[in-house]
């Protein structure tokens, strides 16, 4: 620890030197300013993701419940295409296969395809999870919800539903702090995020620790937020009576 | 009470980290290797001709070989009847500190020499001279980094060549997409695929590349040398006594003339695993650094 040089983060990319107040200005970066932008980066493609994961995933969830063959078939087959095959593995056929396969996606940005692939994968976890969340309800909540006259849509919004993603807030959490370390995976396809960060510029400064050191701290951070949000969202939404509102 | 025994806790354990990479300093890498009846060398998975795996837990190439001569120089030296190379193999994030703290007792990669490693580690005289060039599909009609202007250009993460793209760019005005591939691998089949028009590497790891695709006459090496660097093996700092022993070793390779041999045998002739060759005669540079060796770092070469 005695050879530690947080002054690192003040060395101008390009010519190294110690930067006054280690913010550079325009055209000049520091690895500081550079820290900043990764961060962004990272936080930008896990919420995008978190969002086509969750609409996806509760979809397809939803869609696995229903009382029709083929809507539970696909909502089996796509949790099961999404969820069998590496997430490192995912991100290179959207990157690389997918556009060779469809032309047209040759010019749509690598940012977008991450945030896809990201998301869809994520989006079978969330799907399993919302399943789960529905299956434990009673049967007679949705039999009560017919025998009142709902159709069966009206009866997934207002009675199933809002009791299903109570219940799967938990496991929705972790999911959500998941996604925050999964989008690491993005340096393979050149999103200048966290973890590429990491590799260049340890490579640059030759100071590893105290580069891996800030970006663990940041990866901490971003994942320990938004596991506050959704513990502050689990308060606000619980019901008195109900599973895990009662106290 | 119990702020100051965490505190005491705290310098202990601070004592202890400070303290370790004296200890693997104080006793010297030739002692090491006499006691221990070993040396442990540190080799690349893929460094194009200089150090790579052939399977296996096998490892190959000229910085390979060279280190296995100097290591047999260093039998003889201490006359030792037997001594075991342990292979490990090492990256570019853990190399140095893997040789500071005594784990890898001689590097053998493709590790450049520069003034901001010098701090941290040594490095025997310089071997091998790398050029920065630039690769391009032959058909597509780019013969310098000008061309470059608003084009895709594709480079490995953790590498030099980022930070060299980034300099330039802002030295000419030239504005580059740098498109970051994850490994050189990687990268070149961004280039092959069309998502970059050029891959800027490190010369011998582009030849080695186009050499082992579907069609090498597809791609071309192109422009200027972007960059020369002092690629050397590495070894602890302050420990003169084995850095002579691995000096004068390399020196009497290059004054008998091995030197140029074995580098005829790893960049010239076709090589495992695929039998492929690499086809990068020694540049002048190198053979500068062979006619007057040196451990310059690459600031001096920049100088120039």
């Amino acid at each position: 620890m005695s050879n530690w040089d947080w002054q690192v983060f003040c060395k101008d990319t390009i010519d190294g030197e110690i930067v006054a107040r280690c913010f550079g200005g325009p055209g000049d970066l520091t690895y500081l300013d550079w820290l900043l932008s990764a961060w962004g980066w990272t936080l930008s493609v896990s919420l995008l993701a978190l969002l086509v994961a969750l609409a996806f995933g509760s979809i397809m969830g939803i869609l696995r419940t229903a009382p029709n063959r083929g809507l539970v078939l696909l909502g089996n087959a796509w949790t099961e295409l999404f969820r069998n095959i590496p997430l490192l593995v995912q991100i290179f056929l959207w990157y690389h296969v997918v556009p060779a396969l469809i032309p047209p996606l040759r010019g749509v940005p690598s940012f977008i395809l991450v945030v896809l692939g990201l998301g869809l994968f994520t989006s079978a976890r969330i799907s399993e999870q919302v399943k789960a969340g529905i299956q434990s309800l009673p049967r007679g909540q949705r039999m009560a919800g017919l025998a009142l006259g709902f159709t069966l849509p009206q009866t997934y919004r207002h009675v199933i539903l809002p009791m299903a993603f109570r219940i799967v807030i938990p496991p929705l959490t972790s999911e959500s702090m998941n996604i925050v370390k999964n989008s690491a995976v993005a340096f393979a396809v050149s999103i200048s995020e966290l973890t590429l960060f990491a590799l260049q510029a340890q490579e640059e400064t030759a100071r590893g620790i105290e580069i891996y050191l800030a970006v663990t701290g940041l990866y901490f951070l971003s994942a320990f937020a938004l596991n506050r949000v959704l513990h502050f969202v689990e308060q606000r939404v619980r019901v008195p009576g109900m599973i895990g509102g009662g106290h | 009470m119990k702020r100051i025994a965490v505190l005491q806790r705290l310098t202990f354990i601070a004592g202890l980290l400070a303290a370790l990479p004296a200890l693997a300093q104080d006793s010297g890498t030739l002692k090491k290797i006499k006691d221990g009846g070993a040396a442990t060398m540190g080799v690349r998975e893929s460094s194009g001709g200089l150090s790579f795996t052939v399977g296996d837990g096998k490892f190959a190439g000229f910085h390979v070989e060279l280190c296995q001569r100097v290591l047999a120089d260093v039998q003889k030296q201490l006359g030792m009847a037997k001594l075991d190379i342990k292979y490990q193999p090492v990256t570019s994030q853990n190399r140095i500190p893997l040789v500071q703290n005594g784990t890898v007792d001689i590097e053998c990669g493709s590790t450049t020499n520069n003034a901001a490693r010098q701090k941290d580690v040594a490095f025997a005289v310089t071997t091998y001279v790398e050029e920065v060039r630039i690769a391009v599909k032959a058909a597509s009609g780019i013969t310098s980094i000008a061309q470059l202007n608003g084009k895709n250009v594709a480079t490995t993460t953790g590498t030099t060549s980022v930070q060299l793209l980034r300099k330039h760019e802002r030295a000419t005005g030239v504005d580059f997409k740098e498109v970051f591939g994850k490994d050189h691998a990687d990268s070149f089949l961004l280039l092959e695929s069309g998502r970059a028009d050029a891959f800027v590497m490190d010369g011998q790891i582009l030849a080695g590349n186009i050499a082992k695709s579907k069609n090498p006459a597809d791609f071309k090496i192109v422009g200027e040398v972007l960059a020369v660097e002092p690629i050397a093996i590495m070894i602890r700092k302050d420990d003169p006594a084995f850095k002579k022993t691995v000096d004068d070793s390399l020196k009497a390779l290059i004054k008998s003339g091995e030197m140029a041999k074995i580098y005829d045998k790893w960049f010239m002739q076709p090589i495992p695993p695929a039998n492929t060759r690499i086809g990068l005669p020694a540049s002048e540079a190198t053979k500068a650094a062979w006619a007057n060796p040196n451990d310059k770092p690459a600031e001096d070469y920049a100088k120039k």
